[in-house]
Parts: structure tokens; C-alpha cells; sequence
């Protein structure tokens, strides 16, 4: 069992004939085989992958001729918003948006109406996520991580990659692993997640791995004190950040004192969550 | 990025928001000229990106031509929290009966624009909150129906507006939002809207962040850029597609990855360290951009060694330290680096890396130990 994504998924590609997301797409075919289909508007009726996938001009077309019920967008952030419309509009269930540098209009308007539509939304601005032996969408590495029963939540990429590769060399294992991006506007949070993992029965424990800016990591604390039987640990980067200074992410930066490391990791303390000093730590202090 | 008073004030006016008459000039002859066309009483202002102009002495009210000048040419040769004034305002004075606050901003919480309105214009918004919340209204936009005209007048019930005013508050209210969205702003603020004593609404200031992922939309603002207020090195780095912050210690950072970046930062400071540095070289660590990132932290005299944490993932390690030793050949350097290499082929990597300026460690830690103690002076 897993969340979100697993070895039924049929995974379909927005921006698969790009540079990233043909290297990207292929890694995922590779990993699950379970990439059916790619969109690329202008390229419909092309092949990728030694003729294995088909590329079709639109997702409604996708996926009526193939069943896809994720998908997964590399496409540049000026099309970005687009690309989400079009896939909520064809009823996709599961979108994952890689893109980083979306417009925060543009999310705003995205978010309400996927809202509208009932499509999840993962990112953007994020690694995506992986059911390790399963299927993977997005980008994070096959390689670092392996079947097991921790779920991981991240806000990060490779602050993600280096978390799962330290738990992998201690054997531990997850169960599925979202990257859900670190945009101050993006679809589905902590609290959505937790409530999954909550409910899903082969995921004992939750890593949460958070970062400075918004108060997403303070209401996943409020939330966990409510409604969290499972033990979860946490990690939040960005300690010795200063305040002003948009830390790479759109959305990791403290404004006006507020979204600091220190607030973060003390509302999560308070309710029982147990922080990593660094995230080899985390692997440490997961009970096995 | 922020705009400056003038260039917001040219944007609310293409919005039907009403502005005072007035220029921005660099020159205190011009000062006086303006203030003649004005009329004789002016206010100057100085055009800084920062808050707290006016107690700084950075605003000044001009009885005639003459004193325009003066008064321009002390304030030109103002420094304002260590920013020049290059540019002044020469704006009408109105003769002012009330002040309001008025902005949209974009609520993270809600995921859509907000509105925040007070009766208690002209000061910092912020300690109104705190002081006295019940003077703030509030109104969430969904983006998908836009701001409608009964909500604005919630909005003007909300802060006891009188009816007189209710006409002109509604088209105000609609040009601030559509300068707002056009212009992908994450702040569009009017503080203080003045109600003048002739019983106009004016926005006597104005202040507007456009969102930096949004400026591809925007190429006319690349020009109105205020190269002031950014550090060299950090406008550098852009060039590059790195992401760099100049902070005060001494160990340089190089990462791959925003979060992965903080997290190497924080680890240092837990062990006594000061990172001089954010810098995240993003995806793809070829030989061009490593040399770029490796000048720029160099660049900062303090630095007393380097600490590259690369996570490869799919990438392979040796590819990356191939790129490594031909930027350090490039850059050539007596600052010690420590090298963090994780991937494919990451003993490879490791093994073309071994020289004497160059350490490798195969964990964060052991990374970090390693750094802390080369920059403390200890030897390792």
C-alpha cells in the first residue's frame, strides 16, 4: 500500500518531447513502466521511447485513448498554468507539476479551479513523488530509496533525496515520498498528506521536512496535536537564514518576522514532534 | 522586486488612480522649475527603497520655488539607511481632512488576493494590526469571479467611509486591483489614500512588489530596476542561474538545491561555523557554472574555505568532479575545498577529486566538521 500513486497508475507526460521531460519521462518508463502516454501540443501522433509511447496533441485525447489518470508536467513556466487547466479539464485526478518560476497569479487562478474540477495537485515548484518499487513521478532519484513503511513530506528537492538516502543506508525504507514543493501557492499540503498517511495502513511513522517562510509547518503542528495517531519527525531548514532574503524557493523567505525556523520547530515540539538536528538525524531518530 | 514611489505612481495613474500632480527629477534645479509649474508649495520626496523616509528627513515640505531647491539639493545629498537618493518627487501639496489605508496583497493562507482597508491611514499598517486590529477590514477576492462592486462597498462600510465618497472609492478600488493583476503584483499599496479638504481621493503615496516569477511578463520593468539596493554579487550570480545571498561568516557554500542549501547553512552554524554564503547552483553542475559560483564566493574576501555539497541523484559524480577540477584549475585558488559528492559514481568522483587543496567527505557531517575546523584555523 502507498498513497497517491502506485503500480496501477497510468502515468501520462505534459512536456515529454522537451529536454527535461523526455530525460525525465524515461527515467520514470524505466523505473515503473507505467509512463502510457505524453502530450505535446503540435507533436500528436509522434512515438517516444522506441516507439513504446505515443505523444498526442492534447490530454483529453491522451487520455481517452489511454486511461491515464496522472499526470506529470515539465513544461516551461510560461505554460506551466496552461498545462494544469488543460489537465484538470480532462478529468486527470493526479496532477504533479515539476515547473519552478510560475507566477503566483497564474497559481491562483490554477489552484481555484483545480479545486473546482476535484483534481489533486502536487507542486509546483517540486520533486514530485515516488511509491519506491512502484512507480515514480517527477524526478526524484529511483536509486535512493527502497519499499518500506515511513512516509516522507517534503517542502524541498534534494534536501528530500539526501533525507531518503540516509534512511536507505540505515534500511529503512517508505512508503511513498511527496515532494510538495516550495512555492508560497501549491496544491496539496502537509495536512492533506498527513491525513493520507494517517489512513494508510502500511505507513507507520511520517518524516515532515519543512523550511522558513508561510505557516504551513505550524498548522501541520495543529493539526497532528487533533487528529495524528502515528509518530512523526520533523526537520526545518533554514535556521540560519535572514529575514528579507528570498532563500532560492519563491516561497522561502521570513517577511516581517513571521515563517522563521525557530517558530516552526517550536510549534512542532509542543505537540509532541520529535526535530532532527540535520537531516541525517532524521534517519537516527525514526523508531525501527 | 520593488518599485519605487514615482514608478507605482505612474502605474496607478495608467489605472484611473488618481495621483497628485507632481515629477520625479535627479536634479535640484528641476526641483524648483517643477514647483513653479506647481505652483509654488511642494513637497519633495526622496525615491529610496526603504521604509521610514520621512524620519529619516528623506521628505520635506516646500513653501516656494526657492526653498524647492534647497531643500532638493540637501535631500539629494542624502544617504538613507546606507541607499543614495538619486531621485527626488516633486508632488503638489493637498490639503488633507482624513487618511485611509488601502492594499491588496496576496494571502498565502486563503491562496487568493486580499484586501486590507483602515481608517488609519498614513502610518506603518503593521503596528496598526497589532495595536488595534478592529481598525482593519479585510475582504478575500476569488480570483476566478474578480473583485465585484458590492464587495468594495462592504469594504467602505467596513471603515466607515461616508456615502459622499463611495463613488470615487469604487473606482479607485477596481484601478488598484486591475494594477494589481496586470502588473503581477504581490503588494499594491495605497497608504495614505487622502480624503482632501476640496473632497477628492487621492493616493498620496504608493508603493508596489511585482513578483519576481512574473517579470518575463514584464520586460519594461528590467529598466526600471533600482541596481542600489541589489549586491553585486548577487546580480552576478543571476547571470548565471545561481541563486546567491552574501551573508557574514567565512565558509563559503556551494549546493545544489535551495532547501539542500539551507539545511548545509544551518548544519555549519550547529557547528560553530558561519556560513558567508547562500548558494544554490540549481540543476546541472557543469564545469561553467561551478567556476561562476566558485568566483562569485571568492569574490568575498572573509571566505577561509568552501564546502561544496553536490546530492547528484541521477547525475553522475564522476561527470561532476570532472566539472569541479577544471573550474578550480580555472579559477586557481589557495582557499582550502571541501568536497561532498553523493550519486552515481561517487567514488569515482571522489578519487579524481584527491589533491592537496581539495578534501573529500562522504557525509554532511563529516563535511561540515571538516569546514568548521579549516575556517576556526585548526588543522584537520
Amino acid at each position: 500500500m502507498s498513497i497517491l500513486v502506485n503500480k496501477n497508475s497510468r502515468i501520462l507526460v505534459q512536456g515529454i518531447t522537451g529536454n527535461e521531460g523526455n530525460f525525465h519521462a524515461w527515467q520514470m518508463y524505466e523505473y515503473g513502466n507505467n509512463v502510457v502516454a505524453g502530450v505535446t501540443p503540435g507533436k500528436g501522433g509522434e512515438w517516444v521511447f522506441e516507439g513504446k509511447v505515443p505523444v498526442f496533441d492534447s490530454v483529453k485525447v491522451a487520455k481517452e485513448a489511454t486511461g491515464a489518470n496522472v499526470s506529470v508536467i515539465f513544461v516551461p513556466a510560461h505554460f506551466a498554468g496552461d498545462a494544469m487547466l488543460e489537465a484538470a479539464d480532462a478529468g486527470i485526478e493526479l496532477i504533479v507539476c515539476i515547473t519552478e518560476g510560475i507566477p503566483v497569479r497564474d497559481m491562483m487562478l490554477v489552484r481555484k479551479y483545480l479545486d473546482q474540477k476535484g483534481s489533486k495537485l502536487i507542486g509546483p515548484n517540486c520533486p514530485g513523488l515516488i511509491t519506491p518499487s512502484e512507480a515514480k513521478v517527477g524526478i526524484i532519484p529511483g536509486n535512493i530509496t527502497m519499499p518500506g513503511n515511513i512516509g516522507v513530506i517534503s517542502r524541498s528537492g534534494t534536501l528530500t533525496y539526501e533525507v531518503l538516502y540516509a534512511m536507505k543506508l540505515l534500511g529503512i525504507g517508505t512508503s511513498t515520498c511527496v515532494g510538495i514543493g516550495g512555492d508560497p501557492i501549491s496544491g496539496l499540503s502537509y495536512i492533506d498528506l498527513l491525513e493520507m498517511f494517517e489512513l494508510d495502513p502500511l505507513t507507520d511513522q511520517i518524516v515532515l521536512i519543512g523550511e522558513i517562510g508561510g505557516t504551513d509547518e505550524q498548522r501541520a503542528a495543529d493539526y497532528i496535536s487533533r487528529y495524528m495517531t502515528k509518530p512523526v519527525v520533523a526537520f526545518i531548514a533554514g535556521q540560519s537564514a535572514p529575514p528579507g532574503k528570498r532563500m532560492g524557493h519563491a516561497g522561502a523567505i521570513i517577511e516581517s518576522g513571521s515563517g522563521t525556523a525557530e517558530e516552526k520547530i517550536k510549534a512542532l515540539q509542543e505537540v509532541g514532534v520529535q526535530i532532527a538536528r540535520h537531516p541525517e538525524d532524521i534517519a537516527i531518530l525514526l523508531n525501527r | 522586486m520593488k518599485l519605487h514611489e514615482y514608478q507605482s505612481k505612474k502605474i496607478f495613474d495608467r489605472f484611473d488612480v488618481p495621483i497628485p500632480k507632481g515629477r520625479v527629477t535627479n536634479f535640484a534645479s528641476e526641483a524648483k522649475q517643477i514647483a513653479e509649474e506647481l505652483g509654488g508649495r511642494v513637497v519633495i520626496k526622496s525615491q529610496v527603497l526603504v521604509g521610514g523616509r520621512g524620519k529619516a528627513g528623506g521628505i520635506k515640505l516646500a513653501r516656494d520655488p526657492k526653498q524647492a531647491k534647497e531643500l532638493a539639493t540637501e535631500i539629494l545629498g542624502m544617504e538613507i539607511k546606507g541607499l543614495p537618493v538619486r531621485k527626488i518627487l516633486v508632488d503638489e501639496i493637498v490639503d488633507i481632512d482624513q487618511e485611509i489605508y488601502l492594499g491588496i496583497t496576496n494571502d498565502r493562507t486563503c491562496r487568493q488576493p486580499v484586501v486590507i482597508a483602515s481608517s488609519s491611514g498614513g502610518i506603518d499598517i503593521e503596528e496598526v494590526a497589532q495595536i488595534s486590529p478592529e481598525k482593519i477590514f479585510k475582504l478575500s477576492i476569488d480570483p476566478l469571479l474578480g473583485l465585484q462592486d458590492f464587495q468594495i462597498r462592504d469594504i467602505a462600510l467596513g471603515i466607515d467611509l461616508k456615502h459622499e465618497y463611495w463613488k470615487q472609492f469604487i473606482k479607485i478600488l477596481h484601478g488598484l486591483y486591475r494594477a494589481y493583476l496586470d502588473m503581477d503584483a504581490t503588494l499594491a499599496e495605497i497608504n495614505p489614500l487622502v480624503i482632501t479638504k476640496d473632497k477628492r481621493l487621492i493616493a498620496l503615496d504608493a508603493k508596489m512588489i511585482i513578483d519576481d516569477n512574473a517579470l518575463f511578463r514584464h520586460p519594461e520593468l528590467m529598466e526600471l530596476r533600482d541596481l542600489d539596493v541589489e549586491v553585486p554579487a548577487e546580480i552576478e550570480a543571476q547571470k548565471y542561474g545561481l541563486s546567491y545571498i552574501k551573508l557574514d561568516g567565512d565558509i563559503g557554500c556551494m549546493v545544489n538545491g535551495a532547501g539542500l542549501a539551507m539545511a548545509t547553512m544551518d548544519i555549519i552554524s550547529q557547528f560553530g561555523g558561519k556560513p558567508s554564503n547562500f548558494l544554490d547552483i540549481g540543476g546541472g553542475a557543469g564545469a561553467t557554472k561551478v567556476a561562476a559560483a566558485l568566483r562569485i564566493i571568492l569574490s568575498d574576501p572573509n571566505v577561509k574555505v568552501i564546502l561544496i555539497n553536490i546530492f547528484g541523484g541521477i547525475t553522475r559524480c564522476d561527470e561532476v568532479a570532472k566539472g569541479l577540477l577544471s573550474a578550480l584549475t580555472d579559477v586557481k585558488t589557495k582557499v582550502p575545498v571541501v568536497v561532498r559528492l553523493v550519486g552515481t559514481n561517487a567514488e569515482e568522483g571522489r578519487e579524481l577529486l584527491a589533491n592537496e587543496n581539495v578534501q573529500t567527505a562522504n557525509t554532511l557531517v563529516e563535511a561540515a566538521n571538516i569546514s568548521v575546523r579549516l575556517s576556526t584555523g585548526g588543522k584537520s
